[in-house]
């Protein structure tokens, strides 16, 4: 069996040893220019003019290219709606957005032409902060509401009534590839273009729409991404579209790698958000009624911000039960840059919500937050479903939160630790809990489908092609493992091949936690049909029904009693072949019973629930605000785990990517709209240090997916990222403080400990 | 007389072309002409350590450094092994990357070279684990199966291969990269070249060329005059060249109890990376308002010495540093070496850094302070803040406020007061003026009510079992 078994990546050796290429190792096709962006350096204003005359004077520029020059439409919007341009046109509206693409035969004369241009921009007014863009309902879209009973009858109805608000933080990438793309032109105006991108096709979609060509002109590779995370989405998509412009324009081969600052400051970040909220519940801390805000600040432009006010809207409640709700969910226009996907699409933010409504309920009615948790989970004797009607299974939640508690050894641990805080001067402990229900599907109905190419050569080696892309995740090797199971053979005849366009198209990107349910189904299907094909070859050598034909251990043969005949899978490749049966097929899935009607806010987008718990165990210094995580205990359902090693990987790499999100990483904007954080000497992802020193991971057991789903194995990529808040808890239970904003840095401790005393 | 650029790399003797540019950095010549795409770029401001190469040093030791600040002229002379080089004689994976990636350490691996190299060089030198890899970030794996497969790694005992010797200048086109073996040249070249980059460690200056693209026409590297990279230990105290790294810097105050503080304080400075090649002059002739080492350099009395043509002064850090980035340093000079005198018997030293990652981040406040105590009584108080104003200075009236006192709650408590409301922080992205002010009083707060018996920060609370992963 090779589905379940603990196999390490496919590329981890060449990883170590270097031999790993990614776009910017690749050989470089003759001719090669490079390309630097110009970047507005404030926030709002008038594009007056840009002297490009000079910047083409200077040694070895070869090009300078504006809004003016785009042959096709100056639209990279991915939802399709407009006003996103590839290069300012008229106003620019945030600091870091692109102006205009050097091209120049090195890197140095590149980046050193757009460091010398100087846009003369006119300022505006900017609209920096979310508060203020929420006073002036800036909006970026209509409100989503989602509803159920009357919320605020029962709210005055409610024995006990309690409200709050609070904000969380932004988060960059901090991939540590920046964006890369390079683009070679072809014959008949084929562009080519090897792309960072976890979404080749918008990448072939996005490009033809600014070169004004059919998408059968860009072909897009992509063999692997140094990380992802959701960065690699829309914003991929601009990069390789400047890249693809700047081929077509000079006709020479471009390469569009942007250094770190360009980075981080041209392209989208985790969504920062504002919540209020207003809740009614019984002296037992039941939750009767609950009237929420969640307000997300898209920054200047629509990018995915609908699909993730979705996903937060859709995961306010998260894995709880109220009776009455009104969830209203906003997406502020701000000048900054447009935020985008990053790992859980909203959903990290969404879950927020009910842990600051839970801790509020614990303090008015005196209860734990554990209590308050426990007595509002979904499932009997509560409601069992989501407010917009999608059932929840409460069994799982449950399972998930009694097993975690039990590993955490909650009783025993906080004796402990009222010992210590009894004892030590300023030191102080805590431990905070968290549990998740994690809807799995893309909110977009129809990026719910995938395709894989397989063929299988004369001696029985295959060569596998999916839809997804690779960014670390192991999803190749995950879908390898599909394909093996499939054909019975072992992992090394499977090889993996770079994601493309051109072998399989009209993909969705790797994105929502979907690529191994997605892709591993439509491989699945592509080798099940070769496989039917040879068993039907082998059925007629031996004579038996083809159900009688089992592949397994690399060998195909006759299951009955008695019955010996049998023959390498390789030789019965090689007789199809000569036998003239074709050994290649596409597999495609679409993921079947989800709907959603999005006037009434009702449906069932999510194929399926992920659930989860965390302990989270912290000691914050009260004087200085440092605080660091001391152990965190996990339980994650991934169901029958495809592949428990890369699970791990995935678990534990989300947890501290979540840590990170909610304390170290903060993001700078000056008063003048300008980002200051803008590379790891100011942004500050979590080190090695920060890593809970005891991190128990346990993958829940016994719990297969539904019967539909790839091997009844569950997404497992993004869910444990939302573990980590229980970080947040555990905090608040160190300090006590009953407001806490995000990122928890040791300054918002330290200053909320300070206006706790006050 | 000129000569070309010559050095060891993975074992091989290499001469560059004449004509290369001696400010290109290593980085960009490794994945250039030198067609070794191993190492990669993350951000080229050495802070995510994906570039990270190791210098094999004459004596066997290595030096883990960031191949993003180093400039090729620099790099003349040494030996230095990329991932490349990591290879049994049949090319086989040598057993560091091999754990790395057997142990799920790699996700998806644009890190992992730079990690590789870390874990190498950690191999032979020891330490905390943490430490090594304070300079290497990861954002897929969360580290855990990165620190396992290091916990199983042994030194591979292959000694260092032979180096060269570094030329005294390296000239292309324009360019002049001089490299004088002597203090005398140096100032005499300093003399001549008043707009010349004084370069050591670069772990500044080498920004200006990784992430700006600066082309200096001229530049003087001071790492090979041995009077400036010598570093002693005496009963006076320490006197370190100012071409001494910090990691040296360390290891003295490391093996030193007298400095400890100081060394808990180091192992907080940067990365190895960057200890491995930054300075102490470097520090100072950046003056930044920050500058980590300051504070406790002001706080100990430490004293600079400067030399020129005219002969050599002296003089305290403190009066050094004359504003934000400004200093003492005449045009015709150069920093020769710091003179860090050893705390008087019974003295109580605290070198405090906050941040917002522990490890490898600048600082948001540092205080330092070095209290002399007589019969349990402060007799003489130093206290020295950086992040906390235009420049790292003294802090005159909470020194005041401690002396004649004995050094308890109360008088910590006084002290703090007066801090907080002689120092004049900004806000900016590393934090806000309120919180550094508050901050920087409960430093001094802290450090009275810190007990032998009890861990005195969260770093230091002991660890709990790890229990590990258990899969169904």
């Amino acid at each position: 069996m090779t589905i379940g078994a603990p196999i390490p990546h496919d590329s981890a050796l060449a990883h170590a040893t270097g031999a790993a290429r990614f776009a910017d190792d690749l050989a470089e096709p003759p001719g090669l220019l490079h390309g630097a962006l110009v970047l507005s350096p404030v926030a709002h204003g008038l594009l007056a003019a840009l002297d490009t005359a000079t910047a083409r004077a200077l040694p070895g520029v070869v090009a300078v290219l504006t809004a003016a020059d785009i042959p096709g439409a100056n639209d990279v919007s991915p939802s399709g709606k407009g006003g996103e341009t590839l290069f300012a046109e008229r106003t620019v509206e945030h600091h870091g957005q692109p102006i205009a693409l050097v091209l120049a035969e090195t890197r140095d004369a590149a980046l050193r032409a757009a460091a010398a241009l100087e846009p003369a921009i006119a300022p505006l007014p900017a609209l920096l902060d979310a508060e203020e863009a929420l006073a002036h309902q800036a909006y970026l879209m209509p409100p989503q509401v989602i509803a159920r009973g009357d919320a605020e009858h029962a709210l005055d109805a409610a024995p006990l009534r309690a409200e709050g608000s609070f904000r969380s933080g932004g988060q960059e990438h901090f991939y540590l590839e920046s964006q890369i793309a390079v683009a070679t032109p072809g014959e008949d105006g084929e562009i080519a273009i090897t792309s960072s991108t976890q979404h080749p096709t918008e990448v072939q979609h996005i490009a033809a729409r600014v070169l004004g060509c059919d998408f059968n002109r860009i072909p897009v590779t992509c063999r692997r991404m140094g990380g992802g995370f959701g960065g690699k989405e829309s914003n991929a998509s601009w990069v390789a579209a400047a890249a693809a412009f700047g081929a077509q324009a000079t006709g020479r081969p471009v390469k569009l790698r942007l250094a770190r600052k360009a980075d981080m400051a041209a392209t989208g970040k985790r969504h920062p958000f504002l919540f209020r909220w207003r809740a009614g519940f019984d002296a037992d801390g039941r939750i009767l009624a609950l009237d929420a805000t969640l307000a997300a600040d898209g920054g200047h432009s629509l990018d995915l911000t609908p699909g993730v006010v979705f996903r937060a809207i859709t995961h306010a409640l998260n894995c709880y039960d109220v009776p009455a709700v009104k969830l209203t969910a906003l997406a502020l226009r701000t000048n900054t840059v447009s935020h985008t996907a990053f790992r859980g699409f909203g959903g990290p933010q969404g879950v927020l919500l009910m842990e600051d409504v839970i801790r509020g309920v614990a303090r008015a009615t005196g209860h734990t937050p554990e209590e308050v948790r426990e007595r509002n989970f979904a499932g009997a004797p509560n409601g069992g479903e989501t407010p917009y009607g999608q059932a929840l299974e409460g069994d799982l939640i449950r399972r998930v939160w009694a097993e975690c508690r039990a590993d955490a050894g909650w009783e025993a641990r906080r004796q402990e630790i009222a010992a210590f805080n009894a004892a030590h001067p300023y030191l102080r402990r805590g431990l905070g809990s968290f549990v998740l229900a994690f809807g799995i599907s893309f909110g977009v109905r129809h990026l719910n489908q995938a395709g894989a190419l397989v063929h299988v050569y004369a001696d029985g080696s295959i060569r596998l092609n999916h839809g997804g892309t690779e960014m670390g995740q192991g999803l190749n090797i995950k879908v390898a493992q599909v394909v093996a199971e499939t054909f019975g053979v072992p992992l090394h005849r499977v090889r993996i091949t770079a994601t493309s366009t051109a072998e399989v198209p009209n993909t969705a990107p790797t994105a929502a936690s979907t690529g191994s349910d997605l892709n591993g189904w439509a491989a699945h299907l592509a080798a099940g049909t070769i496989r039917g094909r040879m068993a039907g070859v082998a059925a007629a050598l031996w004579e038996v029904p083809v159900e009688a034909i089992v592949f397994a251990g690399n060998r195909v043969f006759v299951d009955r009693p008695g019955d010996n005949r049998a023959m390498e899978f390789g030789e019965l490749a090689h007789r199809c072949w000569i036998e003239r049966v074709s050994l290649s097929a596409t597999g495609f899935y679409r993921t079947p019973d989800i709907h959603w009607d999005a006037q009434a806010m009702r449906g069932e987008p999510f194929f399926y629930f992920s659930y989860g718990a965390s302990v989270v165990e912290v000691v914050v210094d009260t004087l200085t605000g440092e605080h660091r995580v001391l152990r965190a205990d996990l339980v994650q359902d991934a169901g029958r785990s495809l592949n428990p090693a890369v699970d791990r990987g995935q678990i534990e790499g989300a947890f501290v990517q979540g840590l990170g999100w909610l304390t170290c990483e903060e993001l700078h904007w000056d008063e003048q709209g300008r980002q200051r954080t803008l590379g790891p000497s100011t942004y500050k992802i979590p080190g090695s240090r920060d890593v809970p020193p005891a991190f128990k991971v346990r993958l829940l057991s016994a719990a297969p997916a539904r019967a539909d789903t790839i091997f009844r194995s569950k997404a497992v990529g993004e869910p444990p990222l939302m573990l980590a808040t229980a970080v947040w808890n555990a905090l608040k239970d160190a300090t006590g403080v009953e407001r806490l904003d995000l990122p928890a840095t040791p300054e918002r401790v330290l200053m909320a400990l300070a206006a706790k005393a006050r | 007389m000129a000569a070309p650029i010559r050095f060891t790399l993975n074992g091989q003797d290499v001469t560059l072309p004449e004509g290369t540019s001696p400010t290109v950095t290593l980085l960009d010549w490794l994945r250039g002409p030198g067609a070794l795409r191993g190492t990669k770029e993350g951000c080229a401001e050495g802070d995510c350590g994906a570039c990270t190469v190791v210098l094999e040093n004459p004596e066997g030791t290595r030096t883990p450094i960031n191949a993003c600040l180093m400039l090729l002229g620099q790099a003349a002379g040494r030996a230095i092994r990329t991932v490349e080089g990591l290879r049994g004689e049949a090319g086989e994976p040598h057993p560091v990357p091999r754990a790395i990636a057997e142990h799920d350490g790699t996700q998806c691996g644009f890190c992992t070279p730079g990690i590789v190299m870390s874990a190498w060089a950690w191999a032979r030198e020891g330490g905390d684990p943490h430490e090594a890899l304070a300079g290497n970030l990861c954002r897929c794996t969360g580290y855990r199966p990165i620190l396992d497969a290091m916990a199983t790694l042994e030194d591979d005992s292959a000694p260092p291969p032979l180096a060269h010797d570094a030329p005294r200048l390296i000239a292309a086109g324009a360019q002049r990269f001089f490299l004088p073996e002597t203090v005398d040249e140096a100032v005499a070249l300093r003399a001549a070249h008043p707009a010349a980059w004084l370069l050591a460690g670069g772990t500044d200056l080498g920004l200006r060329v990784s992430e700006h693209r600066e082309r200096p026409e001229t530049v003087i590297c001071l790492l090979n005059i041995p009077r400036l990279r010598r570093l002693e230990v005496t009963a006076a105290g320490i006197v370190a060249g100012a071409a001494a790294p910090y990691a040296r810097l360390l290891d003295a105050c490391a093996a030193d109890a007298d400095f400890a503080p100081l060394a808990a304080l180091l192992r907080r400075l940067g990365s190895r990376q960057i200890r491995g090649l930054g300075t102490l002059g470097g520090n100072l002739g950046t003056a930044s308002p920050i500058g980590d080492a300051l504070p406790p350099l002001i706080a100990l009395g430490a004293t600079v010495a400067l030399v020129s043509s005219r002969g050599e002064r002296t003089m305290l850090v403190e009066d050094f540093i004359t504003g934000y980035r400004t200093h003492a340093l005449a045009a015709d000079e150069i920093i020769a070496r710091v003179a860090i005198p050893r705390p008087a018997p019974g003295a109580i030293l605290a070198c405090e850094k906050l941040s917002k990652r522990h490890d490898q981040d600048i600082a948001t406040v540092g205080l330092s302070v070095l209290l002399t105590l007589r019969d349990g009584v402060v007799e003489q108080a130093r206290i020295a803040h950086g992040g906390c104003g235009p420049r790292a200075a003294r802090a005159p009236a909470a020194e005041a406020a401690l002396l004649g006192a004995r050094f308890d709650a109360a008088a910590a408590d006084r002290a703090a007061r007066a801090l907080e409301a002689e120092i004049a922080p900004l806000s900016d992205l590393r934090g806000s003026a309120a919180y550094r002010r508050l901050a920087a009083g409960n430093l001094l707060r802290r450090m009275a009510l810190r007990r032998p018996e009890l861990p005195g920060e969260v770093a230091a609370v002991p660890a709990p079992h790890a229990p590990g992963f258990v899969a169904p």
